[in-house]
């Protein structure tokens, strides 16, 4: 597939959703096996063309997404490929025990994507932002789970996650005017993260959105003259060890940036495998603290949980002199 | 009714007769972890018609492209499923001892297994009949007439899920899609009208779209008469089919201690006399 660099900054502006619609009716047009399962959100999927285009590879299920799993379930075990969608919460909670017998247990080819997952829709409150999904996605065997650091790594991550026909959840984050990380083309592999800013003293972990911000993050740390290595951990399941032992070696301190609750999440994810590491650094865990807050902008939520740049770099430097003092 | 009928219902009923001794075996084996004795039998008559008569089966490839589908949705009635596929041959005789003992491929609810022809895992209640939904869907767009059987059970009917499927089928127009509700009129802990009334179960399901029948569910020849009629036109499917839990021995007939329990060897012996 080649991406010329006029596309990357369409999909920038249109943000990752959009995106995701317009990938879907690519891989789709090629893919006569492909069928693109909703529940009622074809605009907020950016799915209006694809429905208009390809009547026949897509399906409407109503606002029911338990059956919208079990119905892909049904699809996929007579060989077709499956994407389900909607907004992430309701993908992936609504119908969280058919995710886990359909799609883990049955070890079903359903790609799942979740719609606007983190805090980009705080107006609407904590119904429609998705703090959880990683945490609970994350204990059902056997299901990949990707979180796309712009829209260009969503239409890699989709076209990766279709041609592998493995179990996937790919959750999306960001708005419209979603900061690019990546303007050209570049190598993408499930499983393998990318750094993105290159130093050693701190590690930045991060995933979806916040991958961008944890860029300018590393731009403030340098200026302290410290350097800050910022990795784009875009697969949480299954994750990158060998970025996380290199990072135990290399740094004095490990720090998880995430659109999520704390527990449960990416952070943990490193967590886990931190732990078997011996005289490993200390680790940081930045992101939502457990707590349903109230609502608002996606600006005002980030700032309000001290997920915007200036914020995180003064929790970061906080803990990197406790830990050298 | 004419010689092929009579022929068929023979071969049913003796169908049925092995199923029943296969379902003995295996609750025997089961011991103390005790099997869903009384679920299985009251759809016992059902799955004979189906696997002994109605269904597409290709008994030398359980994945036969040309097969019917089966999806049995209330999973615990396991033991009924198991027994079919023993008498088809997809699994061993053998293998019934190995039912709930570890590392089976014949769990107290099925397991996907394509080898022995289960084709998706149940246990966990309405979840089948959407994924029916999903088969019909495929079969459609393959252009192939075969048909999709779900056997459902009324505490079932007690998820909301099953009700987003009833839903969407009509909605699809999937004549080919047959559902078989086991009106056992009893669930885990008791009588269904006490702890979820279903009432009018006919007219709600009818009142979604679906072509709807409600016989006697032990009477094989009204199932096989339904069954030799059913059509795959626009409209699904739906038989009520009024049953006894624990049909067709004295001591677990319409006795809801005998949703789970411990077959003993007394009552093992017992039972073989009553087949």
């Amino acid at each position: 597939m080649k991406i010329e660099e006029k596309d990357i900054k369409m999909w920038s502006i249109i943000g990752s959703r959009a995106t995701f619609g317009i990938a879907a009716l690519e891989i789709a047009k090629k893919n006569k096996n492909l069928i693109t399962l909703t529940c009622d959100v074809s605009t907020s999927a950016g799915l209006d063309r694809y429905r208009k285009m390809l009547p026949d590879q897509y399906l409407d299920l109503g606002i029911a997404e338990q059956n919208m799993i079990g119905v892909a379930a049904g699809l996929a075990s007579e060989n077709f490929d499956v994407i389900t969608t909607s907004f992430a919460p309701f993908q992936t909670m609504r119908c969280c025990e058919q995710i886990k017998v359909n799609i883990g247990y049955m070890k079903q080819n359903i790609c799942m994507v979740g719609l606007a997952s983190g805090l980009v829709l705080g107006p609407l409150g904590f119904t429609h932002c998705c703090i959880e999904d990683i945490g609970i996605l994350r204990t059902i065997p056997g299901l990949n789970i990707i979180s796309p650091a712009d829209s260009l790594e969503t239409v890699k991550a989709l076209n990766e996650t279709i041609e592998s026909k493995k179990p996937t959840y790919i959750r999306l984050t960001g708005s419209s005017n979603n900061p690019m990380v990546y303007k050209k083309d570049y190598e993408f592999k499930i499983g393998k993260s990318i750094t993105v800013n290159d130093g050693k003293n701190i590690t930045i972990f991060s995933s979806g959105a916040m991958v961008y911000e944890c860029i300018q993050v590393a731009k403030l740390i340098e200026q302290k003259n410290l350097s800050c290595k910022v990795v784009n951990m875009h697969t949480i399941k299954p994750l990158d060890t060998e970025s996380i032992k290199l990072a135990c070696q290399e740094s004095d301190l490990i720090v998880s940036v995430e659109e999520h609750n704390i527990i449960g999440g990416l952070g943990s994810a490193i967590a886990e495998i931190k732990a078997s590491i011996a005289n490993s650094p200390k680790m940081l865990i930045l992101g939502i603290k457990d707590i349903y807050s109230k609502g608002g902008s996606y600006n005002f939520l980030k700032n309000k949980h001290r997920l915007t740049p200036t914020l995180i770099v003064e929790d970061v430097l906080k803990n990197y002199k406790i830990n050298n003092e | 009714m004419s010689e092929t009928d009579k022929i068929h219902l023979n071969k049913i009923l003796k169908f049925k007769k092995n199923l029943k001794k296969n379902i003995l075996d295996m609750a025997l084996h089961a011991g103390a972890n005790s099997s869903h004795f009384g679920g299985a039998l009251s759809i016992l008559d059902i799955i004979s018609v189906l696997y002994g008569f109605k269904m597409k089966i290709d008994k030398q490839n359980p994945m036969s492209e040309n097969r019917d589908r089966f999806i049995l949705s209330k999973g615990h009635a396991c033991l009924a499923y198991y027994a079919a596929l023993c008498e088809i041959g997809y699994i061993k005789k053998e293998d019934l001892k190995t039912f709930e003992k570890n590392d089976s491929n014949l769990l107290g609810h099925p397991v996907r297994n394509t080898n022995i022809g289960i084709e998706f895992s149940n246990g966990s209640l309405g979840m089948g009949l959407s994924i029916g939904i999903g088969v019909a869907l495929s079969l459609k767009k393959k252009q192939k007439k075969n048909n999709i059987f779900v056997i459902m059970g009324d505490g079932e009917c007690n998820e909301g899920s099953v009700w987003e499927a009833l839903m969407a089928a009509p909605n699809f127009n999937l004549g080919n899609l047959n559902i078989i509700i086991d009106r056992n009129n009893f669930q885990q802990t008791g009588d269904n009208n006490l702890i979820m009334n279903l009432r009018n179960l006919k007219n709600k399901i009818e009142s979604f779209g679906w072509n709807t029948t409600e016989i006697d569910g032990h009477n094989i020849n009204k199932i096989y008469d339904y069954f030799k009629n059913i059509k795959n036109e626009d409209k699904p499917n739906a038989l009520i089919a009024n049953t006894i839990k624990g049909k067709g021995f004295s001591f677990s007939e319409n006795n809801n201690a005998w949703h789970h329990s411990i077959l003993s060897q007394e009552l093992y012996d017992k039972a073989l006399i009553e087949i």
